[in-house]
C-alpha cells in the first residue's frame, strides 16, 4: 500500500521532470524532415497530447504492465531494461562480495589490533576508499592496469555464459578478467564502509560483559572472536550493508560509464541524453521498486539475525 | 593449616594500569587465601579494586593493565607465571567466574545451549550430546524448570534472575574448585538474591568449592561468608572471621561502613555516611589512603600503616585502630 503510494508519486515526479528538461522531438527525428513527418512522428509517440492526459495513459497503461516502449529503440522499455539488468546485478552482487569478504577480516583486524600497524594501514585505506571519488579511481585503475601494465581489460563484459537463462560473466576467465576492475570500484566505497562498521563492531563487543565472560569459561581467542564477537558484528554490517545494496546498483551507473560495461546504468545515461523518456521512467520506476524489495529482504534477514528482534519484544 | 586445606593464596598481588596519565594502582599488595570449600567476602565501595582483584585471577587483565609484582598460587601453582594456554585450561574448569550484570553476560545472539556446551567442549572431547546432558543437568540444578526447553532459548528470553542462574549454572558446568562471584546478585530484587545466596552457600558445602564473593554491600556477606577482607583504594585494610569484624569493626573505614547499614543502626537514629568519595586512585598521596575522610586521622597516618595483628587471624591496616569493642 505504502509502496504504491511511493511508485505513484515517484512516477509523477520522473514524468514532470522528464518534461521540464526538454522536448524528446528535438533529439529524436531527423532535423532535415519536413513539418509533416514531425507531425507525424510526435502522434505516433502520443506527444501531442497535454501532459496530464500524457501522464494519465501512461498511468493506465503501467497498471497493465506496459511502461510504453523506448523511443530510440521501438521495443518495451521494461524489456530492454530486463536485458541489461543481469549486467548490472551481477556487478553490483560481485561488488558486494568482494565489500564483504575483504572488508569483514579486515576491519576484524583494525577493531582488534587499532594501534598497530596493520591497524592504521588499514584505516588509512578506508579512508582513502571513503574519499576518493569513484570516477577517479576508475580511471585510474584504467590507466594502471589496462593501459600501464596491460593485464585486465577496460571495457565490456567479456565472455559470458548461460547461467539459468540468464548470461552472467564470472564464470569464464575472460568474463571475469572484465568484471573485475569495474566491480572493485564499484565496492571501494563499500569495502570503507564495511571496514569501519566492522572495526567499530569489534572493538565496542570487545569492551562487553560477554566477550569477558566467554574467555572466562576458558574459550579460546578464535571462538571468542569468530563466534561471540562475529555474530554480534554481523547485525549492524548485514543491515547497513544490505540497504546499500539499492546504492550499489544506483551507483553503478558512474562506473558502467567508465568501464562501458553494458548494463542498466549505462542504459540510463544513454537515455538521458537522448530524452527517451519511456525508458527513463521505467528505470526509475524499477529501481524505486528494487530499493522496496531490498528493504524488505533486510528486514527479514535482520530479524534472522538478532534473535531479539525475532519475537518481537524489543522492549527486554 | 597445611598447604593443602588452601585453594588460593594470593600474596602482595600487584595490578596497575598503566594509563597516559601514569599508573593506576587498582590493586597494590593484597594478601588473602581462601580454604577449600570456604566463602569469603570481599568487600568495598565501587572502585576499591574489587573486580581487579577477581580479573587478576582469572589471568583477564587487558592492557594497559598487568599483573606487577606478587603471587596467585592455585592448588600450588602459581598462575601469575603460567603460560596463557594452560591458564586457558584452567579458565572456566577449575576456577569460574560469575558477573555483576546478568543482562551483559550472555550472549544475546547466541542461544543458552551453545552458551553452555561450548564452556564444556574448551576443556573435555565429549560428544555435543553429551555435553547437552550436562547443561540440562546443571539448569536443573540452579532451579530452572523444564530445562530441555530452556535450552533452546535465548538470553532475553529469561528475567535478569534467571539469567543469574543460567550465569551459575554454567560456572558450576565443569565442577571448578573456585568461584569467583563479582556482585552477582546487585542487580537483583532481594528475595531473588536472597535465594541465589542460599543456593550458593548450599553448593559450597556440598561440592568443596572454594568461593570469593566480591560485593559492597556487607548485609549480603553477613550472613554467607566465613571470613572477610575489606578493600578500599586498591589495599585490604581489614580482615577476619565475619562475626569478628562485623560485631567489632577496627578500622575506621570498617567501622563506619558498618554504621551505614540500616539493619544495624539503633532505630530512629540517622544512618552513618562515610563524608568524602573514594580517591582518585590515580594521584593518591603518599601514607594511609583513607586520610581525608578519617575522623581519627593524625599527622601519623601521613605515612603508610603497615597491617596489625590485633589478634589471631585478624588484621587492621591502621594506625590508630578502634580498640576490642569499647567504642
Ligand atoms: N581498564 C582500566 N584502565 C584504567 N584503570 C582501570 C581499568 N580497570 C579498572 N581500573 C581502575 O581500577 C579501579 C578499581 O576498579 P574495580 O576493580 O572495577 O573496582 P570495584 O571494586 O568497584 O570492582 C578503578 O577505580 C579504576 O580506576
Ligand atoms: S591510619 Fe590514620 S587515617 Fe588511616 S584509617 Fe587509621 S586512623 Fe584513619
Ligand atoms: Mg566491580
Amino acid at each position: 500500500m505504502q509502496s504504491g503510494l511511493v511508485l505513484l508519486v515517484m512516477s509523477l515526479l520522473v514524468f514532470v521532470g522528464v518534461f521540464a528538461i526538454g522536448n524528446p522531438v528535438d533529439i529524436l527525428i531527423n532535423p532535415d524532415a519536413d513539418q509533416a513527418e514531425i507531425e507525424r512522428a510526435i502522434k505516433a509517440l502520443g506527444l501531442d497530447k497535454p501532459m496530464w492526459e500524457q501522464y494519465w495513459i501512461f498511468l493506465v497503461n503501467a497498471l497493465q504492465g506496459d511502461l510504453g516502449r523506448s523511443f530510440v529503440f521501438n521495443i518495451p522499455a521494461l524489456q530492454l531494461i530486463w536485458q541489461r539488468m543481469p549486467a548490472t546485478l551481477e556487478l553490483a552482487a560481485f561488488a558486494m562480495f568482494l565489500a564483504i569478504f575483504m572488508g569483514l577480516p579486515l576491519g576484524m583486524i583494525a577493531g582488534l589490533k587499532p594501534g598497530s600497524w596493520i591497524g592504521r594501514t588499514i584505516m588509512t585505506g578506508s579512508i582513502l576508499g571513503f574519499s576518493l571519488p569513484t570516477f577517479w579511481v576508475g580511471l585510474m585503475m584504467i590507466l594502471l592496469f589496462a593501459v600501464y601494465l596491460g593485464w585486465l581489460p577496460a571495457s565490456g563484459r567479456g565472455e559470458t555464459v548461460d547461467l539459468f537463462g540468464v548470461p552472467v560473466s564470472f564464470l569464464t576467465l575472460n568474463g571475469l578478467s572484465h568484471l573485475l576492475l569495474p566491480a572493485i570500484n564499484l565496492a571501494l566505497f563499500k569495502l570503507s564502509l564495511t571496514i569501519r562498521l566492522a572495526r567499530a563492531g569489534t572493538r565496542e563487543a570487545m569492551l562487553m560483559d560477554y566477550v569477558k565472560f566467554a574467555k572466562a569459561k576458558g574459550l579460546s581467542n578464535a571462538r571468542v572472536i569468530l563466534v561471540h564477537v562475529f555474530k554480534n558484528i554481523m547485525i549492524p554490517v548485514v543491515t547497513v550493508l544490505g540497504l546499500e545494496l539499492g546504492n550499489v546498483i544506483a551507483f553503478s551507473v558512474v562506473t558502467e560509464t567508465i568501464f562501458a560495461w553494458p548494463g542498466m546504468g549505462k542504459l540510463i545515461i544513454d537515455s538521458i541524453n537522448v530524452l527517451d523518456r519511456p525508458v527513463i521512467v521505467a528505470y526509475l520506476l524499477m529501481t524505486v521498486t528494487m530499493f522496496i524489495v531490498i528493504n524488505l529482504v533486510v528486514d527479514v534477514i535482520y530479524s534472522l539475525l538478532d534473535p531479539r528482534v525475532r519475537l518481537g519484544d524489543l522492549k527486554s | 593449616m597445611s598447604q593443602s586445606e588452601l585453594t588460593l593464596q594470593v600474596e602482595d598481588l600487584q595490578t596497575y594500569f598503566y594509563t597516559r596519565e601514569g599508573a593506576v594502582k587498582a590493586v597494590d599488595g593484597i594478601n588473602f587465601d581462601v580454604k577449600k570449600g570456604e566463602i569469603i567476602g570481599l568487600v568495598g565501595e565501587s572502585g576499591s579494586g574489587k573486580s581487579v582483584t577477581g580479573f587478576s585471577i582469572m589471568g583477564l587483565i587487558d592492557p594497559p593493565g598487568r599483573i606487577a609484582g606478587g603471587r596467585i598460587m592455585f592448588n600450588g601453582t602459581d598462575l601469575v607465571k603460567l603460560p596463557e594456554a594452560e591458564m586457558r585450561d584452567i579458565r572456566g574448569k577449575k576456577i569460574a567466574l560469575i558477573f555483576q550484570d546478568p543482562m551483559m553476560t550472555l550472549n544475546p545472539v547466541l542461544r543458552i545451549d551453545t552458551q553452555m556446551t561450548e564452556a564444556i567442549l574448551a576443556h573435555e572431547k565429549i560428544s555435543k550430546e553429551d555435553a547437552r546432558q550436562r547443561a540440562r543437568d546443571a539448569l536443573g540444578q540452579v532451579g530452572i524448570s523444564s530445562p530441555d526447553q530452556r535450552l533452546k532459548s535465548y538470553p532475553h528470553q529469561f528475567s535478569g534472575g534467571m539469567r543469574q542462574r543460567v550465569a551459575i549454572a554454567i560456572a558450576l558446568l565443569n565442577k571448578p574448585d573456585l568461584i569467583i562471584a563479582d556482585e552477582p546478585t546487585t542487580a537483583l530484587d532481594v528475595t531473588i538474591q536472597a535465594q541465589i545466596l542460599f543456593e550458593a552457600q548450599k553448593l559450597c558445602r556440598e561440592t568443596g568449592t572454594a568461593m570469593i564473593w566480591i560485593t559492597h554491600d556487607l548485609t549480603v556477606v553477613a550472613g554467607l561468608a566465613s571470613r572477610i577482607c575489606v578493600m578500599y583504594a586498591g589495599r585490604i585494610v581489614e580482615k577476619g572471621d565475619i562475626d569478628e569484624v562485623l560485631d567489632d569493626p577496627r578500622h575506621p573505614y570498617t567501622y563506619g561502613l558498618i554504621g551505614s547499614v540500616p539493619s544495624r543502626n539503633k532505630r530512629g537514629m540517622p544512618l552513618y555516611q562515610i563524608p568524602g568519595m573514594t580517591p582518585s586512585l590515580l594521584k593518591l598521596a603518599p601514607g594511609c589512603a583513607f586520610r581525608q575522610r578519617c575522623e581519627r586521622a593524625t599527622d601519623t597516618c601521613l605515612v603508610m600503616p603497615e597491617p596489625q595483628q590485633p589478634q589471631p587471624g585478624r588484621e587492621v591496616r591502621c594506625f590508630h585502630p578502634y580498640g576490642g569493642g569499647g567504642e
